[in-house]
């Protein structure tokens, strides 16, 4: 294992490589098929510039995402996107690095309203195949200034670069958290009521639907008082789908990490639709193990080792990444024929020799 | 500032060139004559003119593409144009290129409520966007000012924002998919109605390339259901610090306003001499919307005007009603109007961390003193985007060259602190090369880079963004 201190030597390693790298943070994302030595970004840890009155930090790429959320927790602020810890669900030990959590683009029910992982993005240091030390976007939250390579770094799944640095913009907490819950509710009448509360200007931060117990969960996030308010309207708004009732003890972590699939043994998914689509795709996989979030538009499902899941699908818009078991297939979604072409153009310019996280995305 | 020469071959093949055009565009698409042309000689960067060689103006995906083409075909630069609406240059065309206007293109294709969504061709102007869903309380959230009149299409050029980017993001946020050509006419879809595109995020890279990377025809958009209400609170300070500190606090407070608007005296004064807003005189002045029901407007604004007493304001207005509302936002819409009553100005862009505000707002008082020319600062306090209007006198020789100069100047400055050289305007033509400000020869390469995939002859909108001595290389094969 390789496992550089700093940026320097990374690029060093980087640049002498004989062969495939793949890259680890945590270790805790263990999802497609990259073969190679393994190249550590544990050494570049540490919190380098926090400031919460700009709501900005930035950090080295090693550095434990708990590190991250603890010493924005102290000023009561947070990620936005509130990142998924995968490691249960995946079977594998280790503690998550805020670098893994900006390769794989994690993003959790709160990202139908406070953005994904990439939108929370704004400055990226990253290593390059060619053992190039590159910088992009930086520390401040309003940035045109040249293209944003930090969007395309989100979610590259080290295949174009090795992250050293990444910056947050962060938001600040919360006072309170209501959970309503809607039960005893089919898909359809899920959906319908997740896009009535989406809708609804009670600005819903989390929005999942669990098919096992029928029941739709929102959640509103705030002051106190407002949070009366709000609750009490958006409970009119549900009142129509089915019974309404809030849930003190609703587990939003549970539905984070797609908990109730963990220990599993069939293939798991993670399909990514439009959510007036979410019926269809229950329909297509009967008998699956599904949990909708992010208002129906994230389908978590689990199937038989195997199952021609995308096959079953063939037709809705969107696309499935396969995040466990054998599968049926790539791990990740073939793109259609150009843009298949751009994402290869971009990984010839990013990593020549192909030796980053190879076979990684297709 | 200075424009590649134009290429002599190209400008001889003018006639085969049009007629080919011509081909494959109904006849009034096609504009070759020079007394019209010259519509299409500059944006909203008035200082710098050059009238294309043609200008097309296709109706759909299909006519961009075969423009395209033909283009390619031919080895012809083109210059994508939404409204021509950009403060950087950045459909300044140069003598040897097509100008391709997606004007025509404003239609609405799908309006979707359940997943919020609306699909429209990229000519459509930003608010009416809006216009398209607000019968059914929804709104398209990214506001730049100039959203009458920009076209989605160079909205998504430039990444625009607006006033209330630090609740709702800008462009990048809010856009859910997009139909694109690529120089060659291949049409390529990315994303759709879902929330996340799937593959490399070719949509993040896209938005905000300037026209560099390929035509956007349609894009799909994040429509957002309005807030039940919004109102300000206008607070005035005696220094520029204290108004920072005051912000820094507001946001410490875990209060997450919809904006942030800071105005500094030289823009109070003239704004008042102008729009006659009552604001109270004094060194700097904030404006803090938030957004809720009424109580919760109400619960929001205490909490903010808690904050600023602590910091002994010389003035405290909660806005009470729509018309104090007004009011209060009165003076900051017109500020721009009232510093172009004075004199000629130049609209910088920089942002800066918003814990460097005091310090920068200094060295620029000092700057406006070394170089003789005014400037008032109005700017997105909340997210550190500064606007510095430097004034200066066109029909004074020698002035234009010296407010760039001092442009140039606070720019660096905003670099220096840990900003950047534009946080929505875009680097156009006007920022172009200061490039090497911001960036080392290696991040600017790896830019470079992905133009080389998406455009690999560089003929789209080649002469921008990067310093012409970085691109003229690759310009010159595209050239030969």
């Amino acid at each position: 294992m390789i496992r550089p201190e700093s940026e320097a030597e990374l690029s060093a390693a980087i640049a002498q490589a004989a062969g495939p790298l793949r890259i680890v943070g945590g270790g805790t994302r263990p999802v497609g098929r990259a073969t190679g030595q393994v190249l550590s970004t544990a050494g570049l840890s540490g919190i380098s510039l926090y400031e919460p009155g700009a709501l900005t930090i930035v950090a080295g790429a090693g550095t434990p995402l708990a590190e991250v959320e603890a010493a924005l927790a102290a000023e009561n602020q947070r990620l936005p996107f509130e990142p998924m810890l995968a490691g249960a669900l995946l079977g594998v030990e280790g503690n998550s690095t805020i670098g893994g959590v900006v390769a794989a683009n994690a993003s959790g029910p709160r990202r139908i309203q406070a953005g994904a992982c990439r939108d929370s993005l704004i400055g990226v240091r990253f290593v390059d195949g060619r053992g190039d030390i590159i910088k992009n976007g930086g520390r401040v939250m309003k940035n045109v200034t040249g293209y944003d390579l930090v969007k395309l770094l989100a979610g590259s799944w080290g295949t174009l670069g090795v992250l050293s640095e990444v910056a947050f913009k962060v938001l600040p907490g919360v006072e309170a958290v209501v959970t309503l819950e809607v039960s005893g509710v089919d898909d359809v009448a899920a959906i319908g009521a997740m896009s009535a509360a989406l809708g609804s200007p009670y600005e819903v931060s989390g929005a999942a639907y669990d098919p096992a117990r029928q029941v739709v969960m929102l959640r509103l996030e705030g002051f106190s008082d407002s949070l009366t308010y709000r609750t009490a309207k958006l409970q009119a708004v549900l009142e129509s789908f089915g019974d309404v009732s809030v849930n003190p003890d609703a587990d939003w972590i549970a539905v984070r990490d797609a908990r109730a699939f963990a220990g599993g043994n069939g293939d798991l998914w993670r399909i990514s639709v439009k959510p007036s689509d979410g019926p269809r795709v229950g329909a297509a996989l009967q008998g699956a193990k599904l949990l909708y979030d992010w208002g129906g538009g994230l389908i978590w499902a689990e199937v038989v080792q195997g199952f021609d899941l995308r096959g079953a699908l063939g037709g809705i818009a969107g696309h499935a990444t396969l995040m466990r078991g054998t599968g049926c297939g790539p791990v990740f979604h073939l793109e259609p024929t150009p843009l298949a072409a751009i994402s290869a153009g971009l990984r010839a310019q990013f990593d020549p020799r192909g030796i980053l996280n190879n076979g990684m995305m297709g | 500032m200075e424009m590649p020469t134009p290429n002599e071959s190209i400008l001889a093949r003018k006639a085969e060139i049009v007629a080919r055009l011509q081909a494959v565009l109904p006849l009034d698409a096609v504009i070759h004559e020079e007394r019209e042309t010259r519509v299409y000689e500059c944006d909203a960067l008035t200082a710098y003119k050059c009238a294309p060689l043609a200008a097309v103006l296709p109706s759909n995906t299909a006519e961009v593409a075969a423009v395209l083409k033909v283009c390619h075909e031919l080895g012809v630069p083109v210059v994508p144009r939404g409204s021509g609406t950009s403060l950087a240059g950045g459909a300044l065309p140069t003598a040897d290129a097509v100008i391709l206007g997606v004007a025509r293109m404003n239609g609405v294709i799908e309006t979707n409520y359940p997943d919020r969504y609306i699909r429209v061709q990229t000519g459509r102007t930003n608010l009416s966007v809006t216009g398209a869903v607000e019968e059914e309380d929804f709104f398209y959230a990214p506001d730049p000012s100039s959203q009458l009149a920009c076209a989605i299409a160079g909205n998504i050029a430039m990444n625009s924002g607006g006033a209330h980017c630090l609740k709702y993001g800008v462009t990048t946020n809010n856009l859910l998919g997009v139909t694109m050509v690529l120089m060659d006419g291949t049409v390529v879809e990315i994303g759709g109605g879902h929330l996340d595109a799937g593959g490399l995020d070719l949509l993040g890279v896209i938005c905000g390339s300037e026209g560099q990377l390929g035509v956007v025809t349609e894009a799909t958009l994040r429509i957002l259901r309005k807030p039940e209400g919004a109102r300000p609170v206008l607070i005035g300070f005696d220094t520029n610090e204290v108004a920072g500190e005051c912000v820094s606090d507001i946001i410490k407070a875990g209060v997450l306003p919809v904006a942030i608007e800071f105005m500094d005296r030289p823009c109070i004064e003239a704004t008042e001499a102008f729009a006659h807003a009552g604001y109270p005189m004094c060194e700097a002045l904030l404006i803090v919307e938030v957004e809720g029901s009424d109580a919760e407007i109400d619960m929001q604004l205490g909490v903010i005007s808690d904050i600023a007493r602590r910091h002994n304001p010389v003035e405290l207005r909660e806005s009470k009603s729509a018309e104090e509302s007004a009011a209060i936002w009165l003076g900051r819409k017109s500020a721009f109007g009232a510093m172009g009553q004075i004199n000629d100005y130049m609209c910088l862009d920089g942002t800066i961390p918003v814990s460097s505000l005091p310090a920068v707002l200094k060295r620029i008082g000092e700057l406006s003193q070394e170089y003789g020319l005014g400037v008032g600062n109005v700017f997105h306090a909340g997210d550190g985007n500064m606007h510095p209007l430097i004034l200066f006198d066109a029909n004074k020789p020698g002035d234009l060259e010296l407010c760039e100069q001092m442009g140039a100047d606070i720019l660096k400055l905003c670099v220096e602190v840990g900003g950047c050289l534009t946080g929505e305007h875009g680097v156009g033509v006007e920022k172009r090369d200061l490039m090497h400000a911001q960036f080392n020869p290696v991040d600017l390469e790896a830019q470079l880079r992905v133009k080389d995939v998406f455009d690999p002859q560089w003929l789209l909108n080649p002469s921008k963004v990067f310093p012409l001595s970085v691109t003229q290389s690759r310009r010159i094969v595209a050239a030969a």
